[in-house]
């Protein structure tokens, strides 16, 4: 039932790679389950919040334990240092205050794992500099107006915003096509970004 | 599918929540589909305020479909091919289980002398009967609105008895909107001249005004504006025009009336007076010392709560209370609010999200 590792997304294969097994994980915006279900394979306790209703009803189909909510509102209902690992992939451009998002990530998480897409990669800034139009790539794949996206980040914004609120950065990760690239440079290279914080 | 009826009486007496204890209580009962040889296979299925054990089969005063048949079946999200599907009559209702129409020692019914019970107490029966089977374990407790309070209250109390507890459109306190509207039903049977302080057992005036109006206010609790305006509107009943009078004018008064006077010919007012006290005394954090996370302390059981959108008797924040408290006890729960129109009867109607939740919650 599980989805093979070579399936999942490349952030979430360095977060199931990157969780230890048996450890306690809180997986919010989980989706249809993806990660969640190769963690499980992995012998670990997971847990999910996710917003949409169809997904939620997909990943209890699936026998996973998924809260439907939004994170924005329901994280607080989770209590401190429940988990090992809270993640969250892809979901922290379209929270509400992601600094507060992420003060809940550390409260709810003793470690956490974020991944984005970096607003700063060179595509991006090539559409932004030459076009003057809000980009829309592969990464930020909807127009400006209907975009899910109402925080955009940057690897550069997100180091400050983890030091300011006291988080050590025990890795980090960055992709561009799919392809793990190097740290140097990433502000600008990368097309997405993964970090594992301690607190 | 046919049901397979039997009446398990308890061989001890049953400890009652308000003192005492209720002697030689009989537990009415239907099973469908076969134990294995583990007796690991057991669902019990706890009914809501005014069913039966008739979960799955023709009710046998009304001739209608079980209630949940459509849910409970082989091949059904409730699978009776695969699991052995237990649904029994609380005490304190009249199909069969001990209740104000059965005969006390002394040879008369009880009654109003029959003590008043709460959810624990009809759950304790319950596991009473599931010792009688000798099953130690259920494979899965299900129940919606009443039948959830049960699921819970198992949960919480006999945390051993059930690896899976799904309680649909369900609450864990009755609040006091609810007590109100239960209050207003039992007023209404108290207030009906028959009804003669619950001495009505054999007499050929019955408080079936009472319990009629009692029904019908609880009926519209059960259902949606949106469901109702759909269904009825103002639409006028086989007249072209008001009479301006106090005949049933309207569709929806002809239906109310109609819900009202059907369910008198299968339901005791006095249980219905001991079963709405039962739910009105429900709190499950009260039991134990306030804090409801501590009802889920070192459970072991997966849970799912789901809700639905239109259902203001008991609101998705009921559920989501009580996701919160089996967040904060560590419990594995899952939880979904889904849309319908029909209010708080949805999970009794068609809903196919609801039926692959219940499947994949059961069988995941």
């Amino acid at each position: 039932m599980a989805e093979p590792r070579s399936a999942l997304r490349p952030d979430l294969a360095v977060i199931a790679d990157h969780v230890p097994p048996g450890s306690r994980v809180l997986d919010i915006g989980c989706g249809d389950g993806a990660l969640m279900a190769a963690l499980r394979a992995r012998g670990c306790d997971v847990r999910g919040i996710e917003i949409d209703p169809d997904s939620v009803e997909r990943c209890v189909a699936q026998g996973l334990s998924v809260v439907q909510g939004d994170a924005d509102n329901h994280l607080v209902d989770y209590p401190d240092g429940g988990f090992d690992y809270a993640v969250l992939s892809q979901t922290l451009q379209t929270t509400a205050r992601p600094d507060r998002m992420l003060e809940q990530l550390l409260r709810v998480g003793k470690r956490a794992f974020v991944s984005f897409p970096n607003f700063a990669q060179w595509r991006t800034r090539a559409a932004l500099m030459f076009g003057g139009r809000m980009p829309v790539t592969r990464a930020l794949p909807v127009s400006w107006y209907a975009t899910a996206n109402i925080h955009h980040v940057t690897v550069a914004d997100f180091r400050e915003l983890a030091q300011e609120k006291g988080a050590r950065i025990e890795g980090e990760w960055f992709f561009s096509s799919e392809r793990r690239i190097a740290a140097r440079g990433a502000n600008i290279r990368a097309e997405f970004a993964v970090f594992e914080l301690g607190r | 599918m046919t049901g397979n009826s039997r009446i398990c009486r308890l061989s001890q007496p049953l400890p009652l929540d308000g003192g005492g204890a209720l002697e030689g209580v009989e537990i009415a009962y239907q099973t469908y589909g076969e134990l294995d040889g583990a007796r690991a296979n057991a669902i019990l299925v706890c009914h809501a305020l005014t069913g039966d054990q008739y979960l799955a089969d023709t009710h046998p005063v009304t001739g209608k479909p079980g209630w949940w048949e459509r849910m409970v079946g082989p091949g059904k999200p409730i699978d009776t091919s695969r699991h052995f599907v237990i649904c029994a009559n609380v005490i304190g209702s009249c199909m069969g289980s001990t209740g104000p129409a059965s005969i006390a020692p002394d040879g008369a019914p009880y009654a109003m002398r029959f003590p008043v019970i709460t959810i624990r107490d009809m759950v304790r029966g319950l596991v009473g009967l599931l010792d009688a089977l000798r099953i130690e374990r259920l494979h899965a407790v299900v129940g919606g609105s009443m039948g959830g309070m049960q699921a819970l209250s198992l949960a919480a109390n006999w945390p051993e008895r059930a690896g899976r507890v799904l309680v649909i459109a369900s609450t864990s306190r009755h609040s006091a909107q609810n007590i109100a509207f239960h209050e207003l039903g039992r007023q209404a049977i108290m207030a009906d001249p028959n009804w003669r302080r619950g001495e009505y057992y054999g007499s050929d005036a019955q408080p079936v005004a009472g319990l009629a109006v009692a029904r019908m206010a609880a009926h519209v609790t059960y259902l949606s504006e949106e469901g109702l305006t759909a269904k009825f509107g103002r639409n006028l009943q086989d007249r072209p025009e008001k009479s301006f009078g106090f005949d049933a004018d309207f569709q929806v008064e002809s239906y109310l009336r109609y819900q009202g006077s059907g369910f008198t010919k299968r339901f005791d007012a006095n249980s219905y007076l001991y079963i709405t006290r039962a739910m009105d005394y429900f709190d499950l954090a009260e039991e134990h010392g306030g804090r409801l996370a501590d009802a889920f302390a070192g459970t072991a059981a997966r849970f799912c709560l789901v809700s639905f959108d239109s259902d203001w008797l008991y609101p998705t924040s009921e559920s989501r209370h009580v996701v919160h408290a089996l967040n904060a006890a560590g419990a594995p729960v899952s939880f979904v609010e889904l849309s319908a129109p029909h209010g708080h009867d949805s999970f009794l109607l068609e809903h196919e999200t609801l039926d692959r939740v219940v499947r994949g919650f059961l069988d995941g």
